[in-house]
C-alpha cells in the first residue's frame, strides 16, 4: 500500500514532463533532422538554435522586454496592494465589500474583451508599445489578486500587534514599515510569485499593446512562427528558454507555495 | 476579526482604485460605446440601440461558440477536479518527495500560454510529435489539424496537462491543514478509507475546492492563447471558443458593434457565475 502510493504522482509527473522533454529534444535538433526523421533524442546534437537566440537581438531583447515589464508590474501591483489590503483587513468603510467584489470582477474579466479597447486607449494616451503600458494593463488582474492574497495574510495577523505599537509611540507609517511588513514577508513573497507568474504567462494583452520596442518574447515566437516559415528548432529553443525564469521562481518559493494555497487565496 | 469603522481607510485604497479603474472603467466604457452604436471610423457614431445585442443573441455563430465553450469548461472541470484530488491524496506528506512534487508539478503553470500551445503543437504533430506519432503507430488514425474529435481530444489533454496542478496544489494545501487528531479518531473508530475521504477530507477541502472550481471555471471560460496556437480554432470552427471567436470578430473582421455586444454578454455570463460562487464562498467563510 505504501509503495503503491508513489505510482499516481509518478505517472502524473511523467505525463507533465513528456511534452517539456519533447520541446527540449526538438530544440537540440537540426531543422533537417526535425523534418525528415522521427527520433526520440537528437541524433546530431546541436546548440545552433540557442546560439541564434543569444546572438540575434530581435530574440534576446524579447526576453529582456518580458522580464522588464513583468518586474515593473510586480512592483507596482504589490506596492499599491499593500495599503489597500491593510485597509480591507483592518477597517470597515463605506462600500468596502462592493469595492472588494468589484476588484475581483476584474480578475474575472476575459482579456479578449479588453484587447481592442486597451489598444485604442493606450494609443490615445501615447503609451502604445512601451513597457509601462503592458505593466499597467497587467495591473487589471494582478492588483485584485495581490489585494486578495495579501488581505488573507494580513487578517491572520492579530490586531493587538497594531495596538501595542501605537501604545509604544510608533507613528502609523513607522509601524507599517518597521513592524507590520516584516511580519508578513512570507505573504508578500507569495503575492510577488503570483503576480510574476500571471504577468509572465499572459500574452494576449502584452501582444496587443506592443509592436517593436516592447515586444515580449512570447510574441516574437508567434510572429516568427507565422512569418519566416516554420523553424521548429528555433521555436522549441525559444520556448525552452521561457521555462527557465518560472522554474527559478518556483524553486525559491517552493516552501511558501503550499502555505499560500492553504489560505485559499489565489 | 472585529474591524473598526474608519472612513479614512479609503485613502489607502485610492492607489488601487485609480490603477484598476484606469484599466477597467475607461476601456469598458469604450466597449459599451461600441455596443450601442454603429461607427464608420473618424469618430462618427450612430445610435443603434440594442440592435447588436439582438443580432448576437440570435446568431447561430454565437450559440455555437457558447455551446462549445460550456462543453469544454464542463469537460475539463469534470476531469481536472477529481484527478487533482486523487493526485493530492497520493502525494507524499513529508520528506524529499514534497518539494520535488511541488516544484515539478508547478512547472506547467509558469510556462507562457502560447509556449504551452506551441509545445503541444510540436508534441501532437502526427508525423514528428511524440503523441501523434505514438498514437498513429498504435493504429489510431490521429490528426488533430484535420479531425474534429482529435482536435478536441488534444485541446482537452493540453488543458488537463496545463491546469490540473493548480487543483492538486490547492487540494494538497487543504489536506495538509487537517489536524492528525481527526485521522487518529477515524482509525480508532475503524473507519474505511472511503469513509475517511467522504467524512473528513472532503468536507475539510470544501473551501479550497470551491476556489479551485471558481478559478478553473473563470480561466477555462476565457481560454484563448493555448487553443489559438494549438489549433487556431480549427479544424473549421470546431475549437473556436468564445474568446477566439470574439477576437476574430473584433480584430479580424473589425465588426466592432457586434463584437462589443458579444463582449458584454460574455463578461456578464462570467460575472453571473462567479458572483454565485463568491456569495457561496463568503457565506461559508462567515460560518466557519
Amino acid at each position: 500500500m505504501k509503495k503503491a502510493k508513489w505510482v499516481v504522482p509518478t505517472i502524473y509527473i511523467i505525463f507533465l514532463m513528456l511534452p517539456i522533454y519533447w520541446l527540449l529534444n526538438m530544440s537540440f535538433k537540426t531543422t533537417t533532422e526535425i523534418i525528415n526523421t522521427y527520433t526520440l533524442w537528437p541524433q546530431e546534437f546541436t546548440l545552433d538554435n540557442y546560439k541564434k537566440i543569444f546572438t540575434d537581438s530581435t530574440w534576446y531583447t524579447g526576453y529582456l522586454n518580458s522580464i522588464y515589464y513583468v518586474v515593473m508590474n510586480t512592483v507596482i501591483s504589490v506596492a499599491a496592494a499593500l495599503p489597500a489590503a491593510y485597509a480591507f483587513s483592518r477597517y470597515k468603510f463605506l462600500g468596502d465589500k462592493h469595492l472588494f467584489f468589484w476588484l475581483l470582477t476584474n480578475r474575472m474579466a476575459p482579456p479578449a474583451v479588453f484587447a481592442l479597447p486597451f489598444f485604442q486607449f493606450y494609443s490615445s494616451v501615447n503609451l502604445f508599445d512601451t513597457h509601462v503600458a503592458v505593466a499597467l494593463s497587467h495591473c487589471l488582474f494582478n492588483i485584485p489578486l495581490a489585494v486578495w492574497i495579501l488581505e488573507g495574510f494580513m487578517s491572520s495577523v492579530p490586531k493587538e500587534l497594531d495596538e501595542t505599537a501605537y501604545v509604544d509611540g510608533y507613528s502609523f507609517w513607522r509601524f507599517f514599515f518597521k513592524i507590520f511588513i516584516p511580519t508578513i514577508t512570507a505573504g508578500i513573497g507569495i503575492t510577488m510569485f503570483f503576480c510574476f507568474m500571471f504577468s509572465w504567462v499572459e500574452l494576449l494583452l502584452a501582444k496587443t499593446l506592443t509592436a517593436v520596442a516592447a515586444k515580449p518574447i512570447a510574441a516574437t515566437m508567434t510572429r516568427t512562427a507565422s512569418t519566416s516559415g516554420y523553424e521548429l528548432g528555433l521555436l522549441a529553443a525559444a520556448g525552452s528558454l521561457t521555462i527557465i525564469p518560472g522554474a527559478i521562481v518556483i524553486y525559491f518559493v517552493r516552501n511558501y507555495i503550499a502555505k499560500g494555497f492553504a489560505l485559499g487565496r489565489v | 476579526m472585529n474591524k473598526t469603522v474608519n472612513q479614512k481607510a479609503w485613502f489607502f485604497v485610492i492607489p488601487v482604485f485609480v490603477l484598476v479603474a484606469f484599466n477597467a472603467i475607461i476601456p469598458l466604457m469604450t466597449v459599451v460605446n461600441y455596443a450601442f452604436q454603429e461607427t464608420f471610423g473618424n469618430n462618427v457614431f450612430m445610435w443603434e440601440g440594442t440592435r447588436w445585442f439582438k443580432q448576437i443573441m440570435l446568431s447561430e455563430r454565437f450559440h455555437a461558440s457558447l455551446g462549445r465553450q460550456f462543453l469544454f469548461t464542463f469537460i475539463i472541470l469534470f476531469i481536472q477536479i477529481p484527478l487533482g484530488i486523487a493526485i493530492a491524496l497520493t502525494m507524499p506528506k513529508e520528506g524529499i518527495g514534497v518539494p520535488v512534487c511541488l516544484v515539478l508539478m508547478s512547472m506547467p503553470l509558469l510556462i507562457p500560454w502560447n509556449v504551452v500551445g506551441a509545445m503541444w503543437n510540436i508534441f501532437a504533430l502526427p508525423d514528428i510529435g511524440f503523441l501523434g506519432h505514438s498514437l498513429n503507430a498504435l493504429g489510431f488514425d490521429y490528426n488533430f489539424t484535420q479531425q474534429i474529435g482529435d482536435a478536441w481530444f488534444t485541446t482537452i489533454l493540453m488543458d488537463v496537462w496545463h491546469w490540473t496542478s493548480l487543483v492538486v496544489l490547492l487540494s494538497y494545501a487543504g489536506l495538509r491543514s487537517i489536524q492528525p487528531a481527526y485521522y487518529q479518531a477515524a482509525e480508532i473508530d475503524g473507519a474505511s478509507r472511503w469513509a475517511i475521504f467522504t467524512k473528513i477530507e472532503l468536507p475539510k477541502m470544501k473551501k479550497v475546492l470551491t476556489i479551485a472550481i471558481l478559478l478553473r471555471f473563470m480561466d477555462s471560460f476565457m481560454i484563448y492563447t493555448e487553443p489559438f496556437v494549438l489549433t487556431g480554432g480549427g479544424p473549421g470552427n470546431a475549437t473556436a471558443f468564445l474568446s477566439i471567436d470574439l477576437v476574430k470578430m473584433a480584430l479580424g473582421q473589425f465588426d466592432l458593434g457586434p463584437a462589443a455586444a458579444m463582449s458584454l454578454i460574455y463578461f456578464f455570463i462570467v460575472l453571473l457565475v462567479c458572483w454565485v460562487f463568491y456569495t457561496l464562498m463568503m457565506r461559508n467563510e462567515e460560518k466557519s
